[in-house]
C-alpha cells in the first residue's frame, strides 16, 4: 500500500484518493475474509487514513479544525461503506450456508413407534359422548353378574330360553367342587349376556328421572366366525321419566342413528318381542351400501320398559314410563366401516387397530 | 321355525294373484313377523306334462329292461325340418305306466331337488331327451316304486301344460322368524290372521269351535276313558287342563296321504309317512294344534295323564330309550292292568314307540290336548327334543283348538283313507277362560306418544279378536277404563301393555313420530371414566396398540406362566359350560391372555410390538356366598341387594401391556433399540403420571412370570401394591415362544384411580430467578439401589439451610469400575436449584450439595467420588 508516503491530514486530494481506494476495495471484497483484509489495509491502526487522523494532534489550532472534520467525513464515509458491504457479504454467506447445509427431508421420518386404540373401545366412546352431549350419563357394572339382575329383573322367567345353556356362560358353584362327573350346580352367577343388568342396578341405585347409556362387554356362548364371537360388546340406554313414550325413543334413536352413520342416517321401527320391554320394537337402519342394494337392516332392539321391570327395580309404573335400546358396537362397526368379518376385531392384531389411529 | 306355503295360506286369506314371497315378507314384517328365509321353487326350468304316445321294453344285457317311450310334451315337442314338431324320446326305467298315460316330464334345463340338473344324455343306445319323473325325484315323497301317472292323483291337463304349477313345485316358501309371544303364528291360520292385519285382506278363521263343541261329560256310555291325574304341577299349573280323544275305525292308516298333502308338508319342511301321521302333522300346521294318532289295537283304556314315577323310562319314536324325571308329564295307557301302567309318551313333546301307528293299523285313537307351556318346554330342554309339538306348546297353543283340530283330522283321514269315527268323543275340559284385562283407554296413546282416540283402540282390539266391554267412566278424573277378553289364542296377552302393543302395532309403528326427550343436565363423565380413556391415549400416544383378548384361560396357562402352586391368581372364577374344556376359567390377570395375543402377532410376523390392554379381571375370595335366587318383579329386600352384591366377585380393572422386540425401529439414523425393563416400568408410571399419582419401585425377585432380577414392584406412597413391571422370566418367554428379552407390566387401574388426587390441581408459582446447577458424583456399595440413593439426595438437598430449592434432581450417569473400587460403584446427580424469593448465592448452592452429601452418606454410606 502506499506505505511509503505518509498520507497528510491537510492533503485533501490525498485522503480523498485514500477513501476512493478504501471504498474501491470494499466493493471488490467478494467474501468476508477478503473484507477483513481490505478493513485492516483502510481502516486498520496502520491504514493511511488511521495514521492521518493520528497526525491530527501535531497540528496547529487552525488546521487541526480543518483536518479534523475532513478526517471525520472520511472516517463515517469509509466506516459506512464498511458496515454496507459486510451487511451484503455477510447475507450472502448466510444464504451460502443453508443452501450448503441441505439434507434430504424426504428421508423417513418414522422414528417414534406408532401406537393406536382399539376401534370397539373408542367407539363405546364416541357413542357415550353423543349421549353426555344431551345430559345423558353413562353407567357401568360387573361383567360376572348375578342371574338375579341379568335375567329376573328384567323379567326373564326362570324357563326362558336364554336362561338355558345355549346362550349364557353359567359360572359354576366354587363350594360344589368339582369331582370328576359329579353333577355341577350354578352359583347363581353368569357372564352378563347383555348390559341390561347395568340398567336395572341403575334404576335401583339412582334417584329419577334416569337418562343412561351402558356400554360394555357381554358374553354369549357363540362360536366365533364371520358374524359371531362369544365376547363381545352392546351399547344400551334407558331414560325413565314421566311421560316418556315411544315417539321419544324414535327421536332419540333417530338422533343416535344420525350421530354415528351421518345427517342422511334413517330408522325404523317394526314390531317384535323382549322379555323386558312392551311394547317392543326391532330398530332398522336404511343401509345404502348393503350388500345387493340398499336396503333397511337389523341394527337394534328397543321399546318401552315393561312395568314389571319398572317394579322390580323399585319404580312405579303408574308415575313413571321408560324407553330402552341397545344394539351390538361390534355391528355398529361392521357398518360405519366396512368390516365383513368378526375375526379382525377380536384377534387383536395390531395392524387391525393401527388403522384407526386414536380417534374414530 | 315356520314355512309358509303360499298357495296354502291363500286358503286361509286372500291373497292377490301373483303375490311373491317378497312381498309376503315385507307385508308381515310390518306386524312383526320377520323374514327368516325364501326357499326358492323345488323345481326350476321346463317341467310340463306329457302323454306317453308310444312304448317300447328293451330288455338290456344287465337283466333290466327299459322302456323307450315317445312322449308328446305339447309346444315342447321337438322341431322338425319341415316346421313340423314329434315328440321326444325319453328312456324310462319304471315300468307302472302305459300308453296314453299322462306323466310328469323333466325336459333339458330343469333343475330338480338335489339339485339334479336335467340335460339330454345318451343311455341304452337312445338319447334319452328328458326325464319321466317319480314322486320323489320332484321332492314330493317317498314313493320311488314308480313314476308319477296324473289321473292317478286325480289330475289332469293337456300335454306341455307347465307341471311346476300343477303340482305346486314353482312355488316359493317363506320362512318366518316368530318371536316367543306369538305362538299362534306357528301355524298357516294365524299367520293368515297377521296378514290380514297387516293388508286388511279378509281372514275366515278355520280354528273356531263350532255351537256344539262343549265338554262331554266324563263316563258317557262310548267314550274312551281320559283321567287327568296331575299330582305335582309345575308352578301350580296343572300339566294338562283339556284333552280331546276320538276313535275312528277302518281306516287306512299306513297309506299314502294325498300328494298334495304330501306336497305340502315336503314345502313346509316336514317328510311324508303314512296317511295317520300326514293328516296330523298337516292339520298341526294348518291350525297350531299338535296331535298324536294312536293305534287304537294297542291301548287300554283309560289312558291316564300323570307326571313321571322314580325309575320310568320311555323309548320315544325316534328309537332312544329315555329314563324320566319326576317332573316329566306323561300320557299313558292301563295296558296290563293297572291305570296308568304303561307309558305312551311325552306329553306335548313326542309319543312313544309302543303305540305307533303301523303297517297294519286300522283303527285309530285321535289325540288332541292342551299342555301346560312350562311343564313342556322344561320337558323338551331335559330330553334335548325341540319336536313341532314342543315348539308349539312351549310358545302357547290356543286351548279352544282341540276339538276343531280333531274334526279337522277325522275329516280328512275318512276322505283319503275311509273310515268311520265312533259317534261320541272324549272331551275331558278343565280350562277357563283367561282373565279380563282392565285397560285404561288412553294408556296407548300415552305410552305410544299417538293420538289414538277410544274408538281406534275398541276397533283394533276387536280386530285381533278381544272383547271389548263398554267404558267405565273413572271417578277420579282419569281416562275411562274397558275390560278387554282376550281371544283364547293370545295367552300372551295378559296386562295392559300387552293390549298397548298391540295398538300400536296394528295402527303401524311407521305411524309413530319422533321427538328428541330432554335430559337433565348431567355432571358428564366421572372422574374415572375420565381417567381410563386418559390412560388409553396416553399409552397408544406412547406408542403402544390397544388390543382385546378373550376373558377365558386354563390352568395349564397358570402352569406355563410358572404361577407357584398356591398364587391367588390360580384362585379363578370355572364356568359351567365354557367355550373350551381347555379354558374353562376367567383371567385373574390380564397378561395371562394378553400374552396369547401376542404371540399371535409374532406368528403373523410383527415381531417387535408393544400392546396394551385394558379390561376386568376376577379375584374370586374363598367362601363367598352363593347368589340367593330371587323372583322376578319386585324389588329385592335391601338385605337380599346386599346378598345378591356379596355373591358377586371382584372385578377389578386393570391395565396391562407387553413389548417385544426393537422399542426404537432401526433406519437410516442408525440401530434401533430394544425394548428393555425400563421400556416396560416407563409405561406402568406413564399411566400412574396421567393420573396424578406417584409410584415407588422397588425390586422384586419373586414375582412370576417376571425375571427375578429384572422386575420392580409398582407400589403407593403408603407401601400398598399396585403391580409389577420389568423382564419376563427367560422360562416363560421360551416356554410361550416369545421373542426373546420380553417385557410386560400390569397394574391395577382400580387403584390408581382411587389414589389420584381429589380436587384440582394447586399451582405453584414459577420462579424467575437464576438458576444455579450443581453435580454431585457419589460413591456407594454395588447393592444400593439407585431409588435409594436418589431419596437420600433429595431429602439431603430439600433440607439445606438454603430451604427446599431443588428444582429438579436426575441421576445422569452410572459408573463402575477399577476408578472406584471392586464392589462399588458411582452414581451422578445433576441439580437444578433455584429460589422463589431471590438469586442464589454460590454459597447456597454449595451448602446444597453438601447437605446432600451429608445425608447420603447417613442413609446410604455414599462418599463423593474422589
Amino acid at each position: 500500500m502506499t506505505d511509503t508516503t505518509t498520507l497528510s491530514p491537510l492533503d485533501e486530494d490525498g485522503v480523498a484518493a485514500a477513501v476512493q481506494a478504501a471504498l474501491a476495495a470494499f466493493a471488490a471484497a467478494t467474501d468476508l475474509d477478503e473484507l477483513k483484509e481490505a478493513r485492516l489495509a483502510h481502516v486498520g491502526d496502520r491504514s493511511p487514513i488511521a495514521l492521518a487522523n493520528r497526525a491530527i494532534g501535531g497540528l496547529d489550532a487552525a488546521d487541526k479544525a480543518v483536518a479534523g472534520k475532513r478526517l471525520g467525513a472520511a472516517r463515517a464515509q469509509v466506516g459506512r461503506a464498511l458496515a454496507e458491504r459486510e451487511t451484503v457479504l455477510e447475507a450472502e454467506r448466510d444464504a451460502r450456508v443453508l443452501v450448503e447445509e441441505a439434507l434430504d427431508v424426504t428421508l423417513p421420518a418414522d422414528r417414534a413407534p406408532q401406537g393406536a386404540r382399539h376401534p370397539l373401545e373408542m367407539l363405546q366412546e364416541r357413542i357415550g359422548d353423543v349421549f353426555v352431549a344431551m345430559g345423558w350419563e353413562i353407567a357401568e357394572g360387573p361383567e360376572l353378574e348375578a342371574e338375579w339382575f341379568n335375567f329376573d329383573a328384567l323379567n326373564f322367567g326362570v324357563d326362558h330360553p336364554a336362561r338355558q345353556m345355549q346362550d349364557t356362560f353359567f359360572v359354576a358353584d366354587p363350594a360344589q367342587g368339582s369331582g370328576p362327573g359329579g353333577q355341577e350346580t350354578s352359583s347363581g352367577l353368569v357372564l352378563r349376556t347383555h348390559t341390561s343388568p347395568v340398567q336395572a342396578r341403575s334404576l335401583i341405585e339412582r334417584d329419577l328421572p334416569v337418562y343412561i347409556v351402558c356400554p360394555g362387554k357381554t358374553f354369549r356362548t357363540d362360536e366365533l366366525d364371520a358374524t359371531h364371537t362369544p365376547v363381545f360388546h352392546q351399547v344400551e340406554g334407558l331414560a325413565v321419566d314421566k311421560g316418556l313414550t315411544m315417539a321419544h325413543l324414535k327421536g332419540t334413536l333417530d338422533h343416535f342413528a344420525q350421530a354415528v352413520f351421518g345427517p342422511q342416517a334413517r330408522t325404523r321401527l317394526r314390531p317384535s318381542f323382549f322379555p323386558f320391554t312392551e311394547p317392543s320394537a326391532e330398530m332398522d337402519l336404511w343401509f345404502p351400501q348393503k350388500k345387493g342394494g340398499a336396503g333397511w337392516i337389523e341394527w337394534g332392539g328397543c321399546g318401552m320398559v315393561n312395568p314389571r321391570v319398572l317394579r322390580a327395580c323399585g319404580v312405579d309404573p303408574e308415575v313413571y314410563s321408560g324407553f330402552a335400546f341397545g344394539m351390538g358396537i361390534e355391528r355398529t362397526l361392521m357398518l360405519r366401516h366396512g368390516i365383513a368379518d368378526m375375526h379382525d376385531m377380536v384377534e387383536g392384531d395390531v395392524r387391525f387397530s393401527l388403522q384407526f389411529g386414536t380417534e374414530i | 321355525m315356520p314355512r309358509i306355503p303360499l298357495g296354502w295360506l291363500a286358503e286361509h286369506t286372500t291373497l292377490p294373484l301373483g303375490t311373491t314371497a317378497e312381498q309376503l315378507a315385507a307385508d308381515l314384517v310390518r306386524v312383526g313377523l320377520e323374514e327368516e328365509a325364501v326357499h326358492p321353487a323345488a323345481v326350476t326350468g321346463p317341467l310340463v306334462v306329457g302323454e306317453v304316445v308310444e312304448l317300447s321294453a328293451e330288455p338290456q344285457k344287465n337283466g333290466k329292461t327299459i322302456n323307450w317311450c315317445l312322449v308328446d310334451v305339447g309346444s315342447h315337442n321337438e322341431a322338425t325340418d319341415g316346421g313340423g314338431s314329434r315328440p321326444r324320446g325319453i328312456v324310462c326305467g319304471a315300468h307302472n305306466f302305459a300308453v296314453g298315460d299322462r306323466v310328469v316330464v323333466a325336459l333339458p334345463g330343469a333343475v330338480l331337488p338335489g339339485p339334479f340338473p336335467i340335460a339330454a344324455r345318451k343311455t341304452y343306445g337312445h338319447v334319452s331327451d328328458g326325464m319321466i319323473c317319480s314322486a320323489r325325484e320332484l321332492g314330493l315323497g317317498e314313493d320311488h316304486e314308480g313314476i308319477i301317472v296324473l289321473s292317478r292323483l286325480g289330475l289332469d291337463a293337456t300335454p306341455g301344460t307347465d307341471a311346476r304349477e300343477l303340482l305346486g313345485l314353482g312355488e316359493e316358501v317363506l320362512e318366518i322368524n316368530v318371536t316367543p309371544d306369538r305362538g299362534y303364528c306357528f301355524s298357516l291360520r294365524g299367520v293368515a290372521r297377521e296378514y290380514s292385519h297387516a293388508t286388511g285382506s279378509p281372514f275366515v278363521d278355520r280354528g273356531l269351535e263350532g255351537p256344539h263343541d262343549g265338554p262331554v261329560a266324563d263316563g258317557v256310555e262310548g267314550t274312551f276313558g281320559v283321567e287327568l291325574a296331575d299330582d305335582a304341577p309345575v308352578h301350580g299349573v296343572p300339566g294338562c287342563d283339556r284333552f280331546v280323544a276320538q276313535v275312528v275305525r277302518g281306516v287306512a292308516a299306513s297309506g299314502p296321504s294325498p300328494a298334495w298333502m304330501q306336497r305340502r308338508l315336503t314345502q313346509a319342511g316336514m317328510r311324508p309317512i303314512s296317511l295317520a301321521v300326514d293328516v296330523t302333522n298337516y292339520v298341526m300346521l294348518d291350525l297350531g294344534q299338535p296331535l298324536h294318532a294312536y293305534d287304537l289295537a294297542r291301548l287300554a283304556a283309560p289312558i291316564v295323564v300323570r307326571r313321571a314315577a322314580p325309575g320310568e323310562s320311555l323309548t320315544t319314536l325316534d328309537g332312544a330309550v329315555r329314563a324320566l324325571d319326576a317332573e316329566d308329564l306323561l300320557i299313558t295307557d292301563s295296558t296290563g292292568g293297572a291305570r296308568g301302567g304303561r307309558v305312551l309318551g311325552l306329553a306335548g313333546v313326542m309319543g312313544g314307540a309302543d303305540s305307533e301307528v303301523g303297517d297294519g293299523t286300522t283303527d285309530l285313537l285321535v289325540e288332541a290336548a292342551h299342555f301346560d307351556p312350562v311343564t313342556v318346554a322344561r320337558t323338551a330342554r331335559r330330553h334335548r327334543v325341540p319336536s313341532e309339538a314342543a315348539k308349539r306348546f312351549e310358545r302357547g297353543v290356543d286351548p279352544r283348538l282341540p276339538r276343531v283340530a280333531v274334526r279337522r283330522v277325522v275329516e280328512l283321514l275318512v276322505e283319503h283313507g275311509g273310515g268311520t269315527p265312533d259317534s261320541v268323543l272324549t272331551d275331558v275340559d278343565r280350562t277357563s277362560p283367561a282373565p279380563s284385562i282392565p285397560l285404561a283407554v288412553d294408556l296407548p296413546a300415552r305410552l305410544v306418544g299417538v293420538g289414538y282416540t277410544p274408538t281406534e283402540v275398541r276397533q283394533t282390539l276387536e280386530e285381533i279378536g278381544c272383547v271389548v266391554s263398554d267404558e267405565v267412566p273413572s271417578r277420579d278424573g282419569r281416562s275411562a277404563t274397558v275390560q278387554v277378553q282376550p281371544p283364547s289364542w293370545r295367552p300372551d296377552l295378559t296386562v295392559p301393555v300387552d293390549l298397548v302393543e298391540e295398538v300400536a302395532r296394528l295402527r303401524g309403528y311407521e305411524a309413530i313420530p319422533s321427538v328428541l326427550p330432554v335430559a337433565p343436565a348431567g355432571r358428564g363423565l366421572t372422574a374415572e371414566q375420565r381417567a381410563r380413556r386418559a390412560v388409553a391415549r396416553s399409552l397408544a400416544e406412547h406408542g403402544l396398540v390397544e388390543v382385546l383378548s378373550y376373558p377365558f384361560v386354563g390352568e395349564h396357562q397358570h402352569d406355563e406362566l410358572g404361577l407357584p402352586a398356591g398364587d391367588e391368581r390360580r384362585r379363578a372364577v370355572r364356568l359351567l359350560n365354557p367355550m373350551s374344556h381347555e379354558q374353562p376359567l376367567m383371567r385373574t390377570s390380564l397378561l395371562v391372555t394378553l400374552l396369547d395375543t401376542v404371540r399371535r402377532n409374532v406368528a403373523r410376523g410383527t415381531t417387535d410390538l408393544a400392546v396394551f390392554e385394558m379390561g376386568l379381571v376376577t379375584r374370586p375370595v374363598d367362601g363367598a356366598p352363593s347368589a340367593p335366587r330371587l323372583a322376578g318383579g319386585v324389588l329385592p329386600s335391601p338385605e337380599d341387594l346386599a346378598r345378591l352384591d356379596a355373591a358377586v366377585p371382584a372385578q377389578p380393572r386393570r391395565v396391562a401391556g407387553v413389548l417385544a422386540g426393537l422399542r426404537e425401529p432401526a433406519g437410516w439414523w442408525g440401530a434401533g433399540r430394544r425394548a428393555d425393563h425400563t421400556d416396560a416400568i416407563g409405561a406402568a408410571l406413564r399411566v400412574a403420571t396421567t393420573l396424578g399419582v406417584e409410584l415407588g419401585v422397588v425390586a422384586d425377585a419373586g414375582h412370576a412370570p417376571w425375571h427375578p432380577g429384572r422386575t420392580a414392584r409398582l407400589e403407593l406412597l403408603d407401601g400398598s401394591l399396585v403391580g409389577h413391571a420389568g423382564e419376563l422370566h427367560p422360562g416363560v418367554v421360551a416356554t410361550l415362544g416369545l421373542p426373546a428379552r420380553t417385557v410386560a407390566f400390569e397394574i391395577d387401574l382400580d387403584l390408581l384411580v382411587g389414589a389420584a388426587p381429589d380436587g384440582p390441581v394447586q399451582a405453584t408459582p414459577v420462579s424467575t430467578f437464576p438458576v444455579a446447577k450443581e453435580d454431585i458424583a457419589l460413591v456407594v456399595d454395588m447393592a444400593v439401589p439407585a431409588a435409594a440413593v436418589l431419596d437420600a439426595v433429595r431429602v439431603g438437598a430439600s433440607s439445606s439451610v438454603a430451604g427446599d430449592i431443588v428444582e429438579e434432581l436426575r441421576l445422569f450417569d452410572v459408573y463402575s469400575g477399577t476408578q472406584v473400587g471392586e464392589g462399588k460403584k458411582s452414581l451422578a446427580f445433576s441439580l437444578r436449584l433455584r429460589a422463589p424469593d431471590r438469586t442464589l448465592t454460590s454459597v447456597e448452592a454449595a451448602g446444597v450439595r453438601e447437605a446432600a452429601l451429608a445425608e447420603a452418606n447417613r442413609q446410604v454410606g455414599a462418599v463423593l467420588r474422589s
